[in-house]
């Protein structure tokens, strides 16, 4: 046993400075060629640096809406609610979000609420909406901002992002592009 | 067809069609045929030889095979403990977050070396660069244990009667080197491309949009995230795993790592066909992995995308599934594929959180953990669902009144008795886990994050994890204490280390046994009929153990929501 441990010591040592050091000094390497060195990729408007990954709180009428987060957009952290589906304080919550968005949007009856605009997301730093969300929220846009609600659609079919391929997993839209075009939108 | 839907195939097929290569290759470098690799590892490997003082050609028996395994891994606890406890001293902790309290340091420890990634630990705040080095380090060679243990076992179930079985540090360097490190590589590229950080940095300040002042945490996330998935250990780098938009920022790279966690397992069970040249063998157990997979799956992925009904009562349109802890970049679909892919083998990361996903869901998860073997760990999978091969054998022997036999060596009571206990011993730590949480409602209720039924799966999910070393959890859970540290610590050590032993044994034992040549009286092992004997024997094992427990948790909500 003696033996195994001291070959365990030395083999741990070398393969430490290998796994640990080499391989990151390697991938570290490859970051160099990454978009923004692989210090994440970042989207640029009026000066302001965001990261794009990261999504942002967004609350003001004027702007479309992300969804709710549990840890509030702060990506210092991450995390969801997890709460259970059948949770009755829950369940409370999300009819609280139904009526808030109701009244915000006084035009919209509550079958065209999407679900991810009342549940949060897993990371709390959801950067995406669904495209019935944003749709959802353009009379209210519309009004706030006194522009025509053609423009708005026509704003969200630029911004929605295809499946990939246009073949694998859903339709979406970055709620920070789609704001930032909104801003730049005469 | 659906978009959602169409994803999900792929990512089922493309792994399916990358893992039979795969799986020649593993096959060649366990049975030391030249690879192509071979001028870029072989001076490596000399080098780590050299430095150990290894003589990598030496054979040794099981046992020798065996304590060299436990060995290393107390070297890995102990200096795993220093770093953990002194991280807030230690360089490269740009963050200053604090140094580990005891009990979470042993948690966290173990839970690496065992290749399960409990973390009851955030990783924005819970430990510093270097210590998520060092854990990186730890997901390489728990998964290089893994496959070295499953190495022993292809080496010992070839058609001879010997006591040697090859050389521990030979089948080890080279799973991690040759297996594990090329393909993480490849996974980190691509992740770095698509916007996975791989930086040094600590926090970084960001006005939004709107006006508001957060922060940021980044850091050497690419290197982490590859080997987390392509080692099945399922370790985030981010508090919530595979969901946080760095971590795993669009679609393709959620396919990536799909992939990635899933190919080994996959890969496995054919380099086991190419191994013994019995391709047949690894289509029957394939076919019964398979058929258990895709037997959680589909309802799984169905209910997800059906959506929670309590909110289409509130007259909301659900037809985006249950999106409560789902991200809209991978929608419902994926979320449901990824949390019993996740499940089934022994990664447990996750791109949803499993504690919001629907009870029958949840159920489906418990099971594929309960169950254990369809696919499984890197290495550690096979290694399970040999024990329940052996007990099939047993059984159908007893059933057909023949000698039961494996590969021609006749299973006699010393290996049943291994089999038994090893097979036994997974139920036995949950339950037990469970009860004892359930029984002082102040170390187990206490610390739940969701009322009734589902707070039961709350616990009983955390004991499972541990158990089936996934590392997945319903998150909700308070399970940063003495309490959760200490027991879930336990739970993973025993099931870790009894679970590589015994099957090793039973193989070992096996293989030192007279060969006896097939004749028309052999129960032949690599029919559809055998397979669905297998199947009976997972599923009767499973169902009688858990389905009280399930009945009080999942099984017990479903009927509060439908």
């Amino acid at each position: 046993m003696k033996n195994y441990l001291w070959i365990g010591v030395k083999l741990t040592l070398i393969t430490l400075v290998f796994f640990a050091g080499i391989y990151t000094l390697f991938i570290l390497g490859i970051a160099q060629m990454a978009p923004n060195q692989g210090k994440g990729i970042m989207t640029e408007s009026n000066g302001k640096k965001f990261y794009s990954n990261i999504g942002q709180s967004f609350t003001d009428a004027k702007y479309f809406n992300s969804r709710p987060s549990a840890v509030n957009y702060n990506a210092a952290g991450s995390g969801g609610s997890n709460k259970g589906p059948s949770n009755p304080e829950y369940l409370a919550e999300v009819q609280k979000r139904i009526d808030t968005f109701l009244i915000q949007n006084p035009e919209i009856k509550a079958d065209e609420i999407p679900a991810d605009m009342v549940t949060a997301s897993g990371s709390g730093l959801d950067p995406n909406i669904s495209v019935k969300s944003a749709k959802v929220q353009v009379k209210r846009i519309a009004k706030v901002r006194n522009i025509e609600e053609k423009k708005l659609q026509d704003l969200i079919a630029q911004n929605t992002e295809k499946p990939l391929l246009g073949l694998f997993g859903p339709e979406k839209i970055n709620v920070l592009q789609l704001n930032i075009a909104l801003d730049k939108l005469k | 067809m659906n978009t959602e839907i169409i994803g999900i195939i792929a990512m089922f097929v493309l792994t399916l069609i990358l893992a039979i290569p795969l799986g020649k290759y593993i096959s060649k470098v366990y049975s030391g045929q030249k690879t192509f690799l071979d001028p870029v590892f072989l001076p490596i490997e000399k080098l780590f030889y050299k430095i150990s003082g290894i003589d990598s050609k030496k054979e040794m028996n099981w046992k020798q095979h065996m304590v060299a395994l436990v060995a290393i891994n107390v070297v890995w606890f102990v200096l795993g403990m220093i770093i953990l406890l002194c991280q807030g001293s230690l360089p490269l902790n740009p963050d200053n977050n604090p140094s580990m309290t005891p009990d979470l340091a042993f948690n966290t420890i173990i839970s690496f070396l065992v290749n399960c990634n409990l973390q009851h630990y955030s990783g924005e705040t819970g430990v510093s660069y270097l210590s998520q080095l060092f854990l990186m380090f730890l997901q390489f060679v728990s998964a290089g244990i893994g496959l070295a243990a499953a190495a022993v076992l292809f080496n010992a179930l070839k058609e001879r009667t010997t006591e040697t079985l090859g050389n521990f540090y030979n089948y080890f360097i080279k799973s991690c080197t040759r297996i594990l490190l090329p393909i993480s590589v490849i996974v980190a590229t691509i992740l770095l491309f698509n916007g996975t950080p791989m930086t040094f940095e600590g926090k970084q300040a960001m006005t939004t949009l709107q006006g508001d002042s957060v922060e940021v945490s980044t850091g050497p996330a690419a290197a982490f995230t590859a080997i987390k998935h392509v080692g099945t250990n399922g370790g985030g780098f981010f508090g919530t795993n595979s969901a946080h938009p760095l971590e795993n920022p669009n679609y393709l790279t959620n396919i990536v790592e799909m992939i990635a966690q899933m190919i080994i397992p996959f890969a496995m069970v054919f380099a086991l066909g190419f191994y013994l040249n019995r391709r047949k063998l690894s289509w029957m157990i394939f076919g019964v992995m398979t058929v258990g997979f895709l037997a959680l799956t589909i309802p799984t992925v169905v209910t997800e995308m059906n959506g929670n009904p309590a909110l289409t009562q509130m007259g909301i349109d659900t037809t985006s599934g249950a999106t409560e802890g789902k991200e809209v970049r991978f929608g419902a679909a994926a979320s449901g594929y990824w949390s019993i892919a996740t499940t089934v083998i022994s990664t447990g990361s996750v791109n949803s959180m499993h504690d919001s996903a629907m009870p029958l869901s949840g159920m489906n998860q418990l099971l594929a953990m309960m169950i254990n073997c369809f696919y499984g760990g890197c290495g550690v999978g096979i290694l399970n669902f040999y024990i329940f091969i052996i007990l099939a054998v047993f059984i159908s022997g007893l059933m057909v009144g023949r000698t039961p036999e494996f590969l021609g060596k006749k299973i006699e009571a010393r290996e049943m008795k291994i089999a038994m206990i090893i097979a036994l011993l997974h139920p036995f730590l949950i339950l037990v886990g469970v009860a004892l949480s359930t029984a002082f409602p102040e170390q187990g209720a206490s610390t739940l994050n969701n009322p009734g039924f589902h707070g039961f799966s709350e616990i009983l999910y955390e004991f499972t994890s541990s158990a089936a070393n996934n590392g997945s959890g319903f998150e909700g859970l308070g399970d940063n204490n003495p309490w959760w540290n200490i027991t879930t610590g336990i739970v993973l050590l025993l099931s870790r280390f009894l679970p590589i032993i015994g099957p090793v044994a039973i193989a070992g034992i096996l293989a030192s046994k007279k060969h006896i040549p097939e004749s028309a009286g052999t129960l032949k092992t690599d029919t559809s009929t055998f397979g669905l004997m297998v199947f009976a024997v997972i599923f009767i094992i499973a169902a009688l153990s858990f389905f009280p427990s399930l009945t009080l948790g999942p099984i017990a909500e479903y009927f509060t929501l439908y």
